[in-house]
């Protein structure tokens, strides 16, 4: 559990801005999956543990998670230079190429072959974030204990629809009380 | 260019609701640039997403698309930016004192609290997209295979894209 051991390559911000661009222009139906990949399996920026806390964190607080991830990971390793360069790396391309999109959806949008393919890539899309999701859950230490809150933030999410704000407060209230009440245990 | 400043308005309040990122944020998203605004239909809201999913980048994009629809290239970057800043600020500022309270009993709890949530929200993330994209049984089983080969192979996620797109272009979910 210590958060800056894993120094072993600092980026500078040429690669933070090149890092986070190849994860925005790779990224199809969502982006989570392969800033996990870049950052923890590829480059060594992160450890697989340190990974899960700071999406937890980013994810905790509002906004596209993956840009606050880029500010985050900019200014852990290069200051607020690093924090504007990583979150504009991950979006410029991105969003030449959405525009791009736009003007020939203006277009074309409507032949029925586009809406299938569409579709196609959404069931992809869907698949990544579930193996995401898996793989972030066989990284949490104690399964038994803690799982049953990811369950609990399903019901209510996706089944319930309840309000994203309550849903999380009551979840971290519960979820990192027992861990405050285990961590006392020790 | 108050359509302009509407968006930025609009979208920056929506940052700060924006718990679980932008797919999470769809519906709220639709009450006010559909119904409340009524600056797109119901249909033109829907594309966009598909979209925004279908290219390259963060799901934020579809806010990006949005803007664009409603006000061109202006519209376009003002409720992006309207979107990111706010957060971005307050998560660069709070990251210090995150940062300085390391190790402390309480920080060790939110973060280890804080995990299974953020994996119960990306369950959720997954499954709404799912229902949103109208999916058939052929598209279930496309999913499956995508969420099976990327836990169990190196393969770049890239390839699974294409071959979705690819049953789509002939047909097939």
């Amino acid at each position: 559990m210590t958060p800056h051991q894993p120094n072993q390559a600092r980026p500078d911000l040429r690669a933070l801005f090149l890092g986070f661009s190849s994860v925005g222009l790779s990224g199809f139906g969502g982006v989570l999956p392969f800033a996990r990949r870049m950052l923890v399996e590829q480059r060594g920026w992160m450890t697989a543990e340190e990974f899960n806390t700071q999406l937890g964190f980013c994810q905790f607080l509002p906004g596209p998670n993956v840009v606050n991830l880029a500010v985050l990971v900019g200014k852990r390793y290069r200051g607020l230079a690093g924090a504007i360069v990583a979150p504009v790396g991950l979006l410029a391309g991105p969003i030449a190429i959405v525009l791009l999109l736009a003007v020939l959806y203006d277009t074309y949008g409507s032949l029925p072959v586009a809406q299938s393919m569409l579709r196609g890539v959404a069931a992809v899309g869907a698949g990544l974030l579930f193996a995401m999701a898996w793989r972030m859950g066989m990284a949490i230490r104690d399964k038994a204990a803690f799982l049953p809150f990811a369950a609990l933030v399903v019901f209510g999410i996706a089944w319930l629809r309840w309000p994203m704000l309550w849903v999380m407060l009551a979840g971290l209230l519960l979820s990192g009380g027992l861990a405050y009440w285990r961590l006392g245990r020790r | 260019m108050s359509l302009v400043v509407d968006l930025f308005r609009e979208f920056a309040l929506l940052s700060f609701v924006a718990f679980g990122g932008a797919t999470a944020l769809l519906p709220e998203m639709h009450r006010v640039v559909v119904e409340n605004h009524q600056w797109l239909d119901d249909t033109t809201f829907t594309h966009l997403y598909a979209i925004a999913q279908a290219a390259p980048g963060p799901n934020v994009l579809v806010v990006t698309l949005i803007g664009w629809h409603v006000a061109g290239l202006p519209g376009a970057l003002a409720a992006t930016v309207a979107m990111c800043l706010p957060m971005s600020v307050l998560i660069y500022l709070l990251m210090d004192r995150w940062e300085s309270f390391a190790g402390q009993r309480w920080q060790k709890a939110i973060s280890i609290g804080v995990a299974p949530l953020a994996v119960g929200l990306i369950f959720s993330g997954a499954t709404l997209i799912a229902q949103s994209a109208g999916l058939g049984v052929a598209a279930w089983a496309l999913l499956a295979a995508t969420m099976l080969t990327n836990l169990k192979t190196k393969l770049h996620p890239l390839w699974l894209i294409a071959a979705g797109a690819l049953l789509g272009l002939f047909g097939l979910v």
